[in-house]
């Protein structure tokens, strides 16, 4: 026997850790989300795309927005916000998190007007009263398309992978693992194809969200395989704690239910069907894959903390 | 000590002296004005054996100090930094309470003050610079709880250090901790 006994009641660490609640999973999962929408939109070439795919770059900055919001929620000192932005910290996944969110609109909106239609960018225009400017901004844009949209992949990838980085640095078994990091950026290109899923579009654009979304899953499976084979060998009492979170204990049946089969073997055996057969399309696999994406972040935060 | 040498301090908690009676948790409560319901110290109690052969160590704990302290790492602000002596303190006005470092420390010896910032052990800092002892260390009845500078030789500290079996917890960490335990 080895018991340990304590009586401490600090907040948020006592009875056990509780320091991220719904805030974070949120902001990881439309950072995520956003990431995605960025490297999709940027790998996809400009071949008189459809309304909403034209759109798509947008998605990063508002989803972002909103995830940032999330996130600011749960600060505990609120008014020091900007202090993320008075310092750099080479050594904090956070500080770099901080410094890439800033990054990412100039480079997203760059992408979003160099997609815009003549119509689309008069219409903004007018309503912004400042065509002239737009117009300069379209020609830059147009004369860097290339540095543009490697940006966009690049930033977006960094977003991506900085959302599990931001867990795994820690010293919690269920988060310690660098896997967190490239599972999440597959899970976020998955979450940002099914977004655009979501909306009307033609159908070589179907096939190439299809295709990337087909292919993040099954990276994503296979990086979750990995994750789990990285838990199960951890030893000692952290290794037990590790795997009692997804392997037997109080969340396996919420991660292999929500994440693994609803979120990940269903939609992506709907997608096979839809696409060996040639069905007409539904929004069921992309809502599954987005539910599924949410469910990956909000359980892995909250069995860190367990 | 040789003037301009670098100090290291160190905390050793004697755990064939302490007997858990908590008065190092009041010193400190009442010394750095701490909310209601936390404390920057605590006592661990911990049993090993099979009944009837059962030994206990009883632990005053607080923060290590660590010389690798995965909280300053994590600190994207620079609030957690490293102090005089390798002491370890928050600067409240650029804490934002965005909580990494209580999520990157090994021990959990951090956490969030009612006021937003982020609060933890300081050594009592304010008094060590006077030249006085941190409330804990002062407090102790049982003279289990020692505070010194690592690198003076001469140090009560040190002279425990190398005369008496020691550990610290959670090793594996690679945190490196300053508060020594003495087995």
């Amino acid at each position: 026997m080895n018991e340990i006994d304590l009586i401490r009641t600090n907040p948020s660490i006592d009875p056990q850790l509780h320091i991220w609640g719904w805030e974070i999973p949120v902001y990881l999962f439309l950072g995520g989300m956003a990431a995605g929408a960025m490297i999709l939109s940027a790998s996809l070439g400009k071949k008189n795309n459809s309304t909403w795919v034209r759109l798509l770059p947008f998605a990063a900055p508002i989803l972002l927005s909103i995830g940032m919001g999330a996130l600011f929620l749960d600060l505990a000192n609120k008014l020091h916000v900007y202090r993320f932005y008075l310092a750099f910290k080479w050594s904090s996944p956070m500080s770099w998190g901080a410094w890439i969110l800033l990054g990412i609109y100039p480079v997203a909106m760059l992408l979003g007007v160099l997609r815009l239609s003549p119509s689309e960018l008069n219409w903004l225009g007018n309503r912004l009263r400042s065509a002239n400017v737009l117009a300069s901004i379209r020609q830059f844009a147009e004369e860097h398309e290339g540095l543009i949209r490697a940006a966009n992949i690049g930033l977006g990838a960094a977003l991506g992978i900085y959302t599990g980085i931001l867990l795994s640095s820690t010293g919690r078994p269920v988060w310690n693992s660098a896997i967190l990091g490239p599972l999440f950026l597959a899970s976020g290109i998955s979450a940002g194809a099914a977004l655009a899923l979501l909306f009307p579009m033609k159908d070589e654009e179907h096939h190439f969200f299809r295709r990337w979304d087909m292919a993040a899953i099954g990276i994503e499976l296979l990086l979750i395989l990995i994750y789990l084979l990285g838990l199960a060998t951890i030893s000692g009492p952290d290794g037990a704690l590790a795997n009692e979170a997804f392997l037997g204990g109080k969340y396996t049946a919420p991660f292999w239910s929500l994440v693994v089969l609803g979120g990940l073997l269903v939609p992506f055996t709907l997608k096979l069907i839809e696409s060996a057969r040639g069905l007409k399309p539904t929004l069921v696999a992309p809502v599954l894959v987005l539910c599924g994406g949410f469910a990956l972040r909000w359980i892995l935060v909250y069995a860190g903390q367990a | 000590m040789i003037f301009g040498e670098k100090k290291r301090y160190v905390m050793t908690v004697d755990t064939k002296r302490c007997v858990g009676c908590n008065s190092c948790v009041i010193a400190c409560k009442q010394e750095n004005r701490l909310p209601p319901g936390a404390t920057r110290d605590w006592i661990v109690t911990e049993t090993q054996g099979i009944f009837p052969a059962l030994s206990q160590e009883i632990r005053s704990e607080r923060c290590n100090h660590c010389s690798k302290s995965p909280c300053v790492s994590a600190c994207p602000t620079g609030a957690s930094y490293v102090s005089t002596g390798g002491i370890v303190l928050v600067n409240h006005d650029k804490c934002t309470g965005c909580k990494a470092c209580i999520a990157a420390c090994p021990y959990e010896a951090r956490y969030v003050h009612p006021k937003g910032h982020v609060d933890k052990c300081t050594f009592c800092i304010h008094r060590v610079q006077k030249g006085g002892l941190p409330a804990c260390v002062e407090t102790c009845p049982t003279k289990a709880l020692r505070f010194g500078d690592l690198n003076d030789s001469e140090s009560e500290v040190a002279r425990l250090l190398s005369s008496r079996e020691w550990k610290t917890l959670n090793p594996g960490t690679g945190a490196r901790p300053n508060v020594y335990f003495l087995i």
